[in-house]
């Protein structure tokens, strides 16, 4: 049982692992640069504040994952990484919310305050960016699922001895 | 066997005891946390709900009169905002609930899982949070800095109280966002691992 459940916490962090670390690393390698009019057009994830904390945040929270999945199944430092967990989740999900609110600005426009789209003119920018949002987006949500699995296992022990 | 009962007896004496003076102690201090979060979380919703600004421009001169026109800076206008009024909404019903379950609501219980319930319930609600500031700030940031790459100008400079009116929401929802944080991290320590488990089974 124990094996089971070593197992599949090891499975679910390097899920997580993956998906930050795609995430990270899909978004620093946007670029394009386009002609309209006459005029370059230049788009980098570098432009905008909310990719470039969308990168540390995914960057940081993979070099966690990375540690984490090295600790030995009986150390007492188990405490501390659900605690960290929930910083972490945090983290990652005001990040993907900064950058998809970011994106979708650069999707749709803001008529309201006069700002244009910009995913007519570099496609494929905007393409590479919507792929590492959907990867941060999976993993927040299998962090998140990480969480309740630690809360569950913290709590089998309790509801074995209510019984 | 009996060492097992011995056992099971042990940590069931403990953990009335711990549940009791926990209560005297960490009692007052969790009530009071979840009261200045919920006091955050809702003045920040309602800053912003309330947050808008009309204002007349001159946008061309014909002969000697000028024309104006009139733009209004709401915060509908920007899904980001409104994603951080729901948010924020919720985190403060979220509070709400807790205080009111904390004062009244001792005798509900669901077959144990009260505390697990509580924990699950407040991390939820963090990551609800903490994704509408994040949203709201970078929203905010472009406002007022505008973005010379993509050619969005900035906002901050004609509507100044849209603008502070927003600054001071998001503030407030910022520090809402750090007491829901500690919140949840004694929730989960609530749930202890009575100290005659084997950690073998938390992996």
């Amino acid at each position: 049982m124990a094996k089971i459940k070593r197992l599949c916490t090891l499975l679910l962090r390097l899920l997580a692992l993956a998906a930050t670390l795609s995430a990270a690393i899909v978004m620093a390698t946007s670029h394009q640069t386009s002609s309209v009019f006459g005029v370059s057009v230049e788009a980098k994830y570098s432009h905008s504040p909310a990719f470039k904390y969308f990168v540390i945040a995914n960057a940081i929270v993979s070099v966690y994952g990375l540690l984490v999945l090295f600790l030995p199944p009986k150390s007492l430092l188990w405490r501390l990484v659900v605690a960290l967990d929930v910083v972490f989740t945090m983290l990652l999900s005001s990040s993907i919310s900064a950058a998809l609110a970011i994106a979708q600005v650069g999707k749709k426009g803001n008529s309201s305050a006069g700002w244009l789209p910009i995913c007519g003119q570099v496609q494929n920018y905007c393409d590479q960016v919507k792929g590492a949002l959907v990867a941060g987006f999976i993993g927040v949500i299998i962090y998140m699922l990480l969480l309740l699995y630690s809360i569950h296992t913290v709590l089998d022990p309790l509801l074995l001895q209510k019984t | 066997m009996a060492q097992q009962d011995a056992g099971k007896a042990e940590v069931g004496f403990s953990i009335s005891r711990g549940a009791q003076r926990g209560k005297k102690k960490g009692y007052w201090l969790l009530l009071l946390l979840r009261l200045v979060a919920f006091m955050a979380t809702a003045s920040a919703t309602i800053v912003m709900a309330l947050n808008k600004q009309t204002n007349t421009f001159v946008v061309a001169t014909i002969g000697n009169t000028p024309l104006k026109a009139t733009l209004t800076a709401k915060f509908q206008h920007t899904p980001a905002f409104v994603f951080f009024v729901v948010a924020n909404g919720m985190a403060s019903l979220h509070s709400l609930t807790m205080i009111l379950v904390e004062l009244f609501g001792h005798k509900i219980d669901y077959k144990g899982l009260r505390l697990a319930i509580i924990a699950i319930l407040d991390m939820m609600t963090v990551v609800l949070a903490s994704a509408g500031d994040g949203a709201a700030t970078f929203m905010a940031e472009v406002g007022k800095n505008g973005n010379s790459h993509a050619r969005w100008n900035k906002i901050c400079d004609k509507f100044h109280t849209f603008c502070d009116h927003g600054t001071g929401a998001l503030l407030a929802s910022f520090i809402g966002l750090l007491f829901l944080l500690i919140i949840n991290v004694i929730s989960i320590t609530k749930l202890h691992i009575p100290k005659s488990t084997n950690y073998v089974g938390v992996p």
